[in-house]
């Protein structure tokens, strides 16, 4: 958190001066560590071993928030006795689909629901990455569930969490993870021991944790840490990730994703949701529980906020100008699809998929085999001089006179060069006043939207086509200013908040969301942001002018809520836990709920509120039902859906591991994305064979001095020179194994690319010893690339294309590799070397990445642990490389 | 207190040096032990100050590719990686630990090389934001022939550029080897300590960049009680090792206006452990030389009386 959020990582540094304990858990020993209490080496990859160490640590010494877990989560809820967890089934959930590599979940239900499972087969919700879906809300559960109170009923969730973690000893964790098992048990103790009625722990993470093959799954395990301490919908509780640039939050919410419409409405699918009416009963699931209820009125709203006056009940509100999917249109797709001239142009704004993006060269191939490609950026970056000056050109692979793209590089304003608002992780808005303006050419992106849909609609004016509608039929009528016409970005705060159609009227509550055509709103859980016509981002009322909460500072969603799932602060009568974390409460003689921020519970429900039978939507809710948002109002220790890799997380070795899985005969998730192309290649992990041919782990992440792809940093000098050459961390000792020297080269392969790096030996880096051997890891900043004052090769060229199944994203925080001494060779030589290290690791066209690997499946350890290296590949280790 | 324009013990710089309105003496407390080494001081000088690049190198000493103090840079984020001591020394702050001393010299071996895995028990990252010291008694100042090196009404150091003229006399003089020429210029540079926004009131670029408060910026007075506060601290949390460095108006350069909290001995950061103003001895060297010139004219003239008889 040093290294990638210094600026957040004052209040860490703010909790340690006033007596916090700090752990850090981390493959190499960062500026993080170097000021925390205690440091705990880990191997890349294996979060799920520890953090499920720590839930079963709970479990068997009961050190969960009884009351709370009892009252507020599902661990009493009664599980179909169709289940059967990994413990059974060698690594395995009930319901594994071998053909499609994905799970039918209708025996993770509940006892009784079990016909009602939402999905059966999940191979189609992992390729529109449906997971996504429910950041915001959980998935509906049909009925009342059957209970045990006294948590003994053996399929119980909280016995099943028992059992299902039971393994997740302290040796199991030491024996995974390489973490030695005192440096564990004070971890696991010092969570514990800071949670419960008195005191509250928050988890934070950065985005890289998610980068895995089991990445959601990472968060789920945090997530039921957190609710077995009762540590969420508390003050100072909560899982927090800390995104990996501004407003990486607020490009969820207003998605730029191919998934989802803004406020987390799903995208609609051809096949499911042909009409409007599909659509939204897949959204609100008419019968549940749950605030989702109103969600026609929210997507109505929408679609008229899109096509104004041309948006009518009668025609559904032109539901047909909606795009649809048809499946995988995740960006690793995308640039499959590049590569196989399927896709002819591209927009690629704020972002260098050339150097950020996994598998470096696939995304440049892809790129180069564009009519088009638009990129914005503030700097000349990689991605927009691909095909001229890149990896693939020095091996022939692109032709700078043959490269049929056409590249138009367009200046971008940089954040104090324009206005508009930051999401952070909190869900806060903050408005940002433009500080100067752009140089030259540079405009902000809401210009050149603007502008562009200006001009095209302009062309498209009087289009007979009924294809260009869409187009033709937007509102776009924003007023604009100054002498680029620049458009005004409260305007369209404005329109995301919303507003009452006839009078203009900003809205004050997305609770005012009609479905009848009378509002319209961009994002309806932004609503209120703009409420009574005043920019409610932009407050700022001093800290010292105001409660601890500091509700007037910026706005936050929804309904400017604080902390979501309040209700949870307060125990099931209504009362606040404890004086010290008292937050939320019910004030009997007021009849309504009050405290220091919005209730996140219905105003005037009291505590004793029981729905009568047969009710639905808000009204199902009970007065204790703290987590309004989930179909049963229960926060979810097992999720009997919506979670498609299995309903309680378990240990995966990464897609790249030189290890066997010690917990199951299940190597790898069982239903991650696997992309067959020939350009994208997995290195081989045990029990296929040949796995010793990249023996070693590494792991990328970023250094303070630079900033992600490196495209802001790379091109600043006082930046450049802090950290001027891209280099690879190694242990003295993989350096005494490897040959490699102090400040000498190496280069590193895998099985997609080989690249060179400057070495730097150092006791930050440690070999572990794990189930009886040793594990070299190696760690590279990823910020490197071929344009800016300082270059370098591309660490993210190692990686392959290995998604998380829930939401696709890549694994690219660890992977293997092997490491020589010198440097990489250069031109057709290079292409050479890879292609020998593929030969001998088998990997060709005709193999196939085996996916199940259970010991009835025939997963028994083929590989052996030969050395599968060349007789050169020795050789050249003694040749010391080196640069002197 | 000694005399007016003394070049040596405890005094109050800025009225000593004749300002009648003096201001309370400012400087910098950099508490390491909270210190990140996130650099974004050596960013915020560099882009206030307009300090030209300090060259694209990779130096392989631990995350430092900035080096030293120079021209260049006036902040420098020290890094160093050692071994944790293997028994600190709980009765004296400062007091050395049995086995080698770890002098913070550059060895032929890349930090902790040669410390297996299965000696290793734990490991330690320190970090420091070095500065000028704005010396009570700076001998770059004394030293300086035309008076571009001036003592501010804040009791900090300045070189003025534009008087500068490039002699280089003031860069021996300074015991902590920071000022520095330029190349190609042939001035001297530094840490001005943001003369130019203390005038207005602000505060040091670096220190207002400074994320952790590592580098606080203050009266001097309210620093040192500060610091005193926070080693006491430390000491009861269990870091013996915390000492303050540069705080002691009674030190060899009368105490530093940037002054700092070190985890371990001044030498592992590469601070010299015992400075002196190098112009400390500039009155008896006189005294001495017009002693010896006494005497040599006496003898002269003794010579010549004597030669005479």
């Amino acid at each position: 958190m040093a290294e990638a959020h210094p600026v957040g990582f004052q209040w860490v540094m703010e909790a340690k001066r006033r007596g916090a304990k700090v752990f850090h858990v981390d493959p190499r020993f960062t500026r993080t560590s170097a000021v925390a209490d205690s440091y705990l080496p880990i191997r890349a990859g294996t979060d799920i071993a520890l953090l499920g160490g720590v839930v079963r640590h709970i479990l068997e010494n009961e050190l969960d928030f009884r009351e709370y877990v009892l009252a507020y989560t599902n661990a009493a809820t009664i599980v179909s006795d169709q289940f059967a967890d990994t413990e059974d089934l060698d690594g395995l959930f009930s319901g594994y689909r071998p053909d499609t590599g994905s799970y039918d979940t209708s025996s993770w239900q509940y006892a009784g629901h079990e016909g009602h499972a939402e999905i059966t087969g999940t191979g189609k919700e992992r390729d529109s990455a449906a997971g996504l879906r429910h950041e915001s809300h959980g998935m509906p559960v049909p009925a009342p569930a059957q209970r045990d109170e006294t948590l003994q009923h053996p399929r119980c969730v909280y016995q099943i969490l028992r059992r299902h973690f039971a393994r997740y000893t302290p040796e199991m964790v030491e024996r995974v993870c390489g973490i030695p098992q005192d440096k564990f048990l004070e971890l696991a103790d010092a969570w514990a021991a800071n949670s419960g009625r008195e005191r509250t722990g928050a988890l934070v993470y950065s985005v890289g944790w998610t980068q895995h093959s089991v990445g959601v799954q990472y968060i789920r395990t945090g997530a039921i840490i957190q609710t077995l301490l009762g540590n969420m919908g508390r003050p100072g509780g909560g899982i927090l990730a800390l995104r990996g640039h501004a407003s990486i939050q607020g490009s969820t919410d207003i998605p730029t994703l191919y998934n989802l419409l803004p406020g987390y409405l799903p995208m609609p699918h051809h096949a499911d949701h042909e009409t409007f009416d599909d659509w939204v009963d897949s959204i609100r699931h008419p019968g549940q529980k749950g605030f989702w209820g109103d969600s026609r009125a929210y997507a109505a709203s929408l679609l008229k906020a899109y096509w104004g006056d041309a948006a009518t009940p009668e025609n559904d509100f032109c539901y047909d100008h909606l795009p649809r999917m048809t499946g995988d249109h995740g960006t690793y797709q995308q640039v499959l699809n590049m590569i196989d001239g399927k896709i002819r142009g591209y927009f690629l704004l704020g972002q260098n998929p050339a150097v950020g993006s996994a598998h470096g060269r696939a995304q440049r191939l892809g790129m180069a085999n564009l009519d088009w490609l638009v990129v914005r950026d503030l700097f000349l970056i990689e991605s927009a001089t691909f095909w001229k000056n890149s990896p693939e050109v020095a091996t022939g692979e692109i032709v700078p006179e043959q490269c049929r793209t056409e590249v138009f590089f367009l200046p971008a304003a940089s954040h104090v060069e324009k206005e508009g608002t930051f999401t952070q992780t909190q869900r806060l808005l903050q408005w940002r006043e433009k500080a100067v303006d752009p140089p030259g050419d540079a405009r902000s992106e809401l210009w050149f939207f603007y502008h562009l849909g200006r001009r095209l609609r302009e062309r498209l004016a009087g289009s007979p086509h009924p294809r260009d509608r869409a187009l033709l039929d937007l509102t776009w009528d924003y007023p604009t200013h100054g002498p680029h016409a620049e458009p005004s970005a409260e305007a369209v705060l404005r329109e995301i908040n919303g507003y009452e159609v006839a009078t203009g009227r900003p809205l004050s509550a997305f609770t005012q969301a009609r479905d009848d055509g009378s509002t319209a709103i961009g994002c309806w859980i932004y609503t209120g942001v703009y409420a009574d016509g005043v920019n409610q981002a932009a407050r700022r009322r001093s800290r010292h002018e105001q409660d601890w909460v500091a509700a007037q500072w910026g706005w936050a969603w929804p309904a400017n809520r604080r902390t979501l799932y309040n209700r949870a602060s307060a125990d099931p009568q209504g009362r606040p836990w404890s004086e010290r974390k008292k937050y939320v409460w019910w004030d009997p003689d007021a009849g309504e709920w009050t405290g220091y921020d919005v209730p996140d519970f219905e105003k005037t429900k009291p505590p004793t509120y029981r729905p009568p039978e047969g009710a639905s939507g808000v009204a199902a809710i009970a007065g204790d039902d703290a987590f309004v948002m989930q179909g049963d109002g229960k926060a979810w220790l097992y999720a009997p859906s919506g979670v498609l890799d299995g309903p309680l997380p378990a240990h995966y070795e990464p897609a790249e591991s030189p290890m066997r899985n010690p917990l199951y005969g299940q190597q790898a998730n069982p239903t991650r994305k696997v992309y067959e192309h020939p350009v994208n290649s997995v290195n081989p992990s045990p029990p296929e064979a040949h796995s010793a041919v990249f023996p070693y782990v590494f792991t990328v992440s970023r250094l303070t001095e630079h900033h992600t792809a490196g495209g802001m940093s790379r091109t600043v000098r006082p930046l450049a020179e802090l950290q001027p050459e891209m280099f690879v961390e190694v242990s003295p000792e993989l350096a005494a194994e490897a040959g490699l020297t102090h400040l000498g080269w190496a280069h590193l392969v895998s099985g997609r690319a080989a690249i060179e790096a400057k070495v730097l030996v150092t006791d930050r880096l440690t070999p572990l010893r794990v189930d009886g051997r040793i594990i070299h890891q190696l760690w590279l900043p990823y910020h490197f690339g071929t344009e800016g004052l300082v270059t370098g090769d591309s660490a993210n060229d190692l990686f392959g294309i290995t998604l998380d199944p829930n939401v696709l994203i890549q694994e690219s925080k660890v992977g293997t590799c092997d490491v020589r001494p010198g440097r990489r060779p250069t031109g057709p030589a290079l292409l050479d070397l890879v292609a020998d290290y593929r030969r001998r690791a088998g990997i060709t066209p005709q193999r196939r990445v085996p996916i199940v690997t259970t010991d009835a499946a025939g997963g028994g350890d083929a590989a052996g642990s030969t050395d599968e290296r060349s007789p050169q590949a020795s050789a050249d280790e003694h040749d010391g490389g080196g640069d002197a | 207190m000694p005399d007016a324009n003394s070049l040596y013990g405890p005094l109050d710089p800025a009225p000593d040096a004749g300002w009648t309105d003096a201001q309370p003496r400012m400087g910098f407390f950099t508490d390491t032990s909270v210190c990140i080494g996130c650099k974004a001081c050596e960013v915020a000088c560099k882009e206030w100050n307009d300090v030209p690049g300090s060259g694209l190198d990779l130096l392989g000493m631990s995350y430092d590719n900035t080096g030293a103090l120079t021209a260049n840079s006036w902040r420098h984020v020290a890094f160093v990686e050692q071994p944790r001591p293997a028994a600190p020394a709980a009765d004296a702050p400062g007091s050395s630990v049995a086995g080698p001393q770890f002098l913070g010299m550059p060895g032929a071996r890349p930090p902790g090389r040669g410390t297996g895995a299965e000696t290793r028990s734990d490991f330690r990252w320190l970090m420091m934001s070095d500065v000028c010291k704005h010396c009570t008694h700076a001998a770059c100042l004394d030293v300086c022939p035309t008076g571009s090196l001036f003592r501010t009404e804040f009791g900090t150091v300045v070189v003025q550029e534009d008087i500068c003229n490039g002699c280089g006399y003031c860069i021996p003089a300074c015991p902590y080897g920071v000022i520095d020429q330029r190349k190609g210029d042939g001035r001297a540079w530094k840490c001005t300590l943001c003369y130019d926004r203390l005038g207005a009131g602000g505060t040091p670029a670096c220190a207002q960049a400074c994320p952790t408060e590592s580098i606080q910026y203050g009266p001097l007075d309210e620093l040192r009680e500060r610091a005193a506060h926070r080693v006491a601290t430390l000491h009861e949390r269990g870091v013996p090792q915390a000492r303050l460095y540069g705080h002691d108006p009674t030190d060899g350069v009368g105490g530093d206006g940037a002054f700092f909290l070190l985890l371990d001995d001044p030498e592992v950061y590469g601070l010299p452990p015992d400075p002196v103003v190098t112009t400390r001895d500039l009155p008896r060297m006189w005294k001495r030389a017009g002693l010896a010139a006494l005497a040599m004219a006496a003898a002269a003239v003794a010579a010549f009386v004597g030669g005479s008889s």
